[in-house]
């Protein structure tokens, strides 16, 4: 919004608040970022790193919190002022979230670094290099108040879905063929789960700003691509694994 | 001075009958002039049966000149001309024969400073009654001022001292009183303008309260500064700039998503 408030003190905070959060996401990004190199790259440190970093976020969290208890008690804002405090609610606690997944991933890559390398793990760094980047056009498309970037940004989270799927079956088969390999192949599946999960949180900021910029929920229903909750897997069933279509009313 | 009766396109009674709520009254291209300078540019504005209806926005944009429209308090203002319709029930309120006193009866109304009368409590509800003929004895007149009274929520405070000054009630009382007093004539419309910027927060929220219980027999129109307040006792708000009806809309949207930019930057406080 062009004009500049008549009361610069509220314009300050309001900025604290736009502030802290840019930093929140630059940290959300980089830790889930260091989470799937940790993986990919069976890196114990750096793991390490991740999993002790997730206390910036708990404590970005509650300072976005407090932040915005004292605007809204203090300032009563209305209209765009109102929507942009209320979503900084909103992105801190799904920002909170994906780095709660990020210290998963980083911690189970922890067990995964102890028993030797299974080729679904692959899966990993290509649903990390794609979640990166939704992750990074949602933070981008909250900084610039850029709906379409959000919205473009929300779409790719079927893309995700379908990687997630996919991912999912090839660990089953994996499992069924060998069920040597059922421990990593647990972990990955969690974290594969993570990464889908951080996708949605994702799509959630892309929901908020459009919130806050146009001022009504995001109308269009989200396509859903993640098929893993009706993968079926049989001993003797082959490598595919099966997938079952798809009801209406059926949550992904 | 247009008199029309049939006002409702069919679209328009029908999208109201599915809001629930029928029009009370209706301004249609009401330009108000002091002398050579214009007021009001030409406002549009239904206003809705039971329903509270705010009217803001910032000093001198008309809003209260557009509020003394609607019960012609206009009409004691030299120089003052008023164009356009203003209807009430589909009448026109500057029509012949229309009789300004027993408009005002019809459309109340409340003004920011308390002004009881320098008369007794009693006497400062009974006045408007005994001119206007509605009671017949004492009796009725008694019932009249309890009654008054009770739907300002007042009475529990002053039953036993109705003998009393009004002038020696407090501030929120007094305006409790004056509101009383609108009551007492069973009005159809009660206007206020600023009714609680004299008061303090716990008087202003007894004076929000009782805005919104008067709200199930009669139809209100406040004038006020405090957006808070507007949000608060409010269902519709209109916002009024330069002499224009900017924007109106369900109260929750205009305070929340308002369409228009010069609302968001009044609302918001920000430079236009």
């Amino acid at each position: 919004m062009s004009p500049e408030h008549i009361v610069r003190s509220f314009a300050q905070e309001l900025e604290r608040l736009a502030n802290l959060l840019t930093q929140m996401g630059g940290v959300a990004e980089a830790q889930v970022a260091g989470a799937v190199r940790a993986v990919t790259r069976r890196d114990v440190e750096l793991a390490a790193q991740v999993m002790a970093a997730d206390q910036r976020l708990d404590e970005y969290e509650r300072a976005i919190e407090a932040e915005t208890i004292r605007l809204l008690a203090l300032r009563q804002p209305m209209a765009q002022d109102l929507r942009e405090i209320v979503s900084a609610l909103k992105v801190a606690a799904d920002l909170e979230r994906i780095g709660d997944y990020a210290a998963n991933i980083a911690k189970r890559s922890l067990a995964l670094a102890q028993v030797p390398v299974v080729p679904p793990a692959s899966g990993i760094a290509s649903m990390g290099r794609l979640v990166g980047t939704i992750l990074k056009d949602v933070l981008d498309a909250y900084i610039e108040r850029d709906v379409e970037k959000a919205v473009a940004a929300w779409k790719r989270d079927e893309e995700l879905d379908d990687l997630h799927t996919g991912l999912f079956r090839e660990l089953l088969a994996h499992m069924t063929a060998d069920p040597l390999t059922i421990t990593p192949c647990t972990h990955l599946l969690f974290m594969a789960k993570n990464l889908e999960r951080i996708g949605d949180h994702a799509t959630n900021i892309a929901e908020t700003i459009h919130f806050v910029v146009v001022g009504s929920p995001l109308a269009m229903e989200r396509p859903k691509g993640d098929g893993s909750s009706f993968a079926v897997m049989t001993p003797g069933s082959g490598p595919e694994a099966r997938t079952l279509p798809r009801r209406p009313g059926n949550a992904a | 001075m247009t008199v029309q009766t049939q006002f409702q396109t069919g679209a328009q009674a029908a999208a109201l009958r599915q809001s629930g709520a029928s029009v009370k009254m209706v301004a249609k291209d009401v330009k108000v002039f002091y002398g050579a300078k214009q007021a009001l540019k030409g406002i549009d504005l239904e206003i809705q049966e039971n329903r509270v209806m705010a009217l803001i926005g910032p000093s001198g944009c008309g809003k209260s000149t557009f509020l003394r429209c609607l019960n012609r308090m206009n009409d004691t203002i030299e120089n003052c001309r008023v164009e356009g319709l203003i209807a009430l029930d589909g009448e026109d309120v500057y029509g012949r024969q229309i009789d300004a006193v027993q408009l005002r009866a019809r459309v109340g109304m409340v003004f920011q400073k308390p002004n009881p009368f320098p008369k007794s409590i009693y006497d400062n509800i009974s006045y408007g009654p005994r001119i206007h003929g509605i009671a017949s004895h004492r009796d009725e007149m008694d019932e009249i001022v309890q009654k008054s009274l009770e739907r300002a929520g007042l009475w529990n405070e002053v039953k036993d001292r109705l003998r009393e000054p009004g002038t020696g009630l407090s501030g929120g009382q007094q305006q409790r009183l004056c509101i009383a007093r609108a009551v007492a004539v069973s009005p159809e419309v009660i206007l206020m303008d600023e009714p609680c910027s004299a008061l303090d927060p716990i008087a202003t929220a007894h004076i929000e309260e009782l805005i919104d219980e008067l709200r199930e027999n009669y139809t209100i129109v406040i004038v006020t500064h405090n957006m808070q307040q507007a949000a608060r006792v409010s269902q519709k708000t209109a916002f009024f700039h330069l002499g224009e009806m900017v924007e109106c809309d369900d109260t929750e949207e205009i305070f929340t998503n308002p369409r228009d930019e010069r609302t968001q930057g009044y609302i918001t406080g920000r430079y236009g």
